[in-house]
């Protein structure tokens, strides 16, 4: 009996609960028409984990400028953004890798228009490693080494190095989920297309692999410069052995000395028009290049930003 | 809750009562019916869709079914040769879920009798509320304890390399299903007549002996029921585990390897899948392996259950 009564009770409370709620829902749904509406223009913009950070601070730095559009970023990977372009659920994909040609085709065939890409900057794509790491360098033969099937180097005394304090020699893998560009970038130009090794751990974001690095000395990792920490030390790369290494810095990227450096994309479906294209534009305005490089990125030199529609 | 016995007064009183109220209730009977059968339907029709889903990948020539459940090399983006093997996310799921269980059911069913009969009526209470708040902590927030305090200690105590694995993913799985375990478990408890308690006293038993020789038998088929819905949370969880395990494609050989789960891997990989594609339908084929999982653990339950009602 007495279970019952606590069910009724319940009961009560959940169709209260479920009043306010319709009652909330209907409030809202009026907002709108208020007389605002076709005033205000949202921009759905997806994709890449590596530059979640830097479209944010676009969109934020953007509603000072313009604050009756709104930015809507999200992240998910450049995968997750691109499969989004491709359904024309947004507008803009972020991607931290290049579309594949299947991919531009089945956009094509799915919403008859042409992905065009917009450069917004430039990324090195960084080795990281624990700060108490004594390893400073580290040539693209080793790092595909270390992360490749069937790679040779999975300890860190092959590299010549031991880790002070670390009880444990094994290197631990840091690696991205498979919808990351970073992932994909690394696969496609470090790693010559061969697979990964299996056991890596899979983190679900930039800034997490650079945490995991940070918390675990005996760790190394990948991800964009823009989000390094104290915590950790990113690694010189060269080329082989005998080439000079280089450091992930701004000049160093646009001198296209280092060597695993790629672009901040934009991906729109066909020109960009509207309230996108000004939104693109003002990223490629010297206030957009300068949240770049806040960002921790690459900004674009005034004489490499192409404007979309010149 | 009123007997039915007096079918007489029953037949006079629906004769009394005017049309609409009848119509009414036939309404709500009705309505309740659907209610009912609507489970079964959500039930019959998740299953029809995931496996519709999942179906076409099963004559794909490039897909095994034994390389499926036996291998445990994953490469569902490789460009030179994709592999779809989970039996290191089956591994992984079982070895989380198992040490969950390890942990949860003892502290799960001793809360569950000390809230039952041990503490007053002021603690009962005051323990009861906690133990919900406990069970409404979202899983995110779980998750992002074991990647952020839980790795840091178990680093600190273990000497792991890496704080996120088994071994966090469990305790945090443990600490998600024991206020399940626990709410239900006394639930169950307090279902026990206290007739039995009574006769329990009144023969000499001690608190002790009232408990495991009276209680616990009695209440068995609520406690197991508490310890599969722990069960069935550890396995179905997606995003603490995801954050918590490492997330790393491997079989564990100790409790402080990382490892990826059937759920988690779904999460962070289906969205990202084309629509139709291979890997997609795996994906899918993959939550076909969870459905038989559970599946498999609810029959097994249910046979205990009957074979305990038998003794």
């Amino acid at each position: 009996m007495k279970l019952t009564m606590q069910a009724t009770k319940q009961g009560n409370l959940l169709l209260t609960g479920l009043a306010t709620l319709i009652a909330g829902l209907l409030l809202t749904a009026c907002k709108p028409g208020g007389g605002q509406a076709g005033r205000t223009a949202i921009i759905q913009n997806k994709g890449s984990d590596t530059m979640v950070n830097v479209a944010q601070a676009w969109a934020e730095e953007y509603k000072k400028v313009k604050p009756e559009v709104d930015v809507e970023v999200s992240g998910g990977g450049t995968g997750v953004g691109i499969a989004a372009l491709i359904k024309g659920t947004i507008d803009i994909a972020n991607a931290s890798r290049d579309m594949k040609p299947e991919e531009i085709e089945q956009a094509k065939r799915n919403t008859g228009k042409e992905p065009k890409l917009t450069v917004a900057g430039y990324d090195a794509l960084a080795i990281y490693v624990h700060k108490d790491n004594p390893l400073n360098e580290i040539t693209l033969e080793q790092i595909a080494q270390i992360y490749a099937e069937g790679g040779t180097i999975t300890k860190w005394s092959d590299l010549g190095v031991t880790i002070p304090g670390a009880a444990n020699d094994t290197i631990v893998r840091v690696s991205r989920q498979s919808s990351s560009g970073t992932y994909e970038f690394l696969r496609e130009h470090v790693l010559n297309k061969k697979d990964f090794k299996l056991g890596s751990r899979d983190m679900n974001g930039s800034k997490e692999v650079v945490e995991l690095v940070g918390s675990t000395p005996t760790a190394i990792g990948y991800s964009g410069m823009g989000y390094a920490t104290p915590a950790v030390k990113m690694l010189k790369v060269k080329k082989s052995a005998q080439e000079p290494a280089y450091e992930p810095t701004i000049a160093n990227t646009l001198a296209k000395t280092y060597p695993i450096a790629r672009a901040l994309e934009l991906y729109t479906l066909g020109e960009p028009e509207g309230a996108v294209k000004d939104y693109i534009n003002w990223i490629l305005s010297d206030a957009g290049q300068k949240v770049v490089e806040q960002a921790g990125f690459v900004p674009l030199p005034p004489e490499r930003r192409t404007r979309p529609g010149s | 809750m009123e007997s039915n016995s007096t079918s007489p007064n029953l037949a006079v009183r629906k004769a009394a009562r005017p049309g609409w109220a009848l119509a009414g209730e036939r309404t709500l009977e009705i309505l309740i019916h659907l209610c009912g059968i609507s489970a079964i339907l959500f039930v019959l029709g998740i299953f029809f869709f995931v496996f519709k889903e999942a179906f076409p990948v099963l004559g794909h020539e490039k897909f095994s079914l034994s390389q499926f459940l036996f291998s445990q090399e994953w490469y569902p983006t490789s460009e030179v040769n994709k592999r779809y093997g989970v039996l290191a996310m089956i591994a992984g799921t079982f070895s989380v879920t198992a040490l969950a269980m390890v942990l949860a059911v003892p502290f799960g069913i001793g809360g569950a009798i000390y809230i039952s009969e041990f503490c007053g009526a002021k603690t009962k209470e005051t323990l009861k509320i906690v133990v919900e708040l406990l069970a409404a902590i979202p899983s995110v927030v779980w998750g992002f304890i074991g990647l952020t305090v839980m790795s840091r200690l178990i680093v600190k105590y273990t000497g792991a390399p890496v704080g996120v694995n088994v071994l966090n993913g469990g305790i945090i799985l443990a600490l998600m299903s024991v206020p399940i375990i626990v709410s239900i478990g006394e639930d169950a408890l307090k279902a026990v007549p206290d007739s039995f308690r009574e006769a329990g006293i009144a023969l000499g038993a001690t608190r002790w002996q009232l408990i495991w020789r009276v209680l616990l038998p009695a209440a068995k088929n609520g406690l197991l029921a508490a310890v599969l819905l722990g069960v069935a949370r550890a396995v179905g969880e997606t995003m603490a585990v995801l954050m918590a395990t490492g997330h790393a494609v491997h079989i564990p050989h100790s409790l402080l390897d990382s490892v990826r789960t059937l759920t988690a891997n779904i999460a962070a990989e289906l969205g990202e899948a084309p629509v139709g594609s291979d890997h997609y339908r795996v994906l899918f084929l993959t939550g076909v392996l969870l459905f038989l999982i559970t599946f498999v653990v609810n029959l097994a339950a249910d046979f205990m259950v009957r074979g305990i009602r038998k003794k």
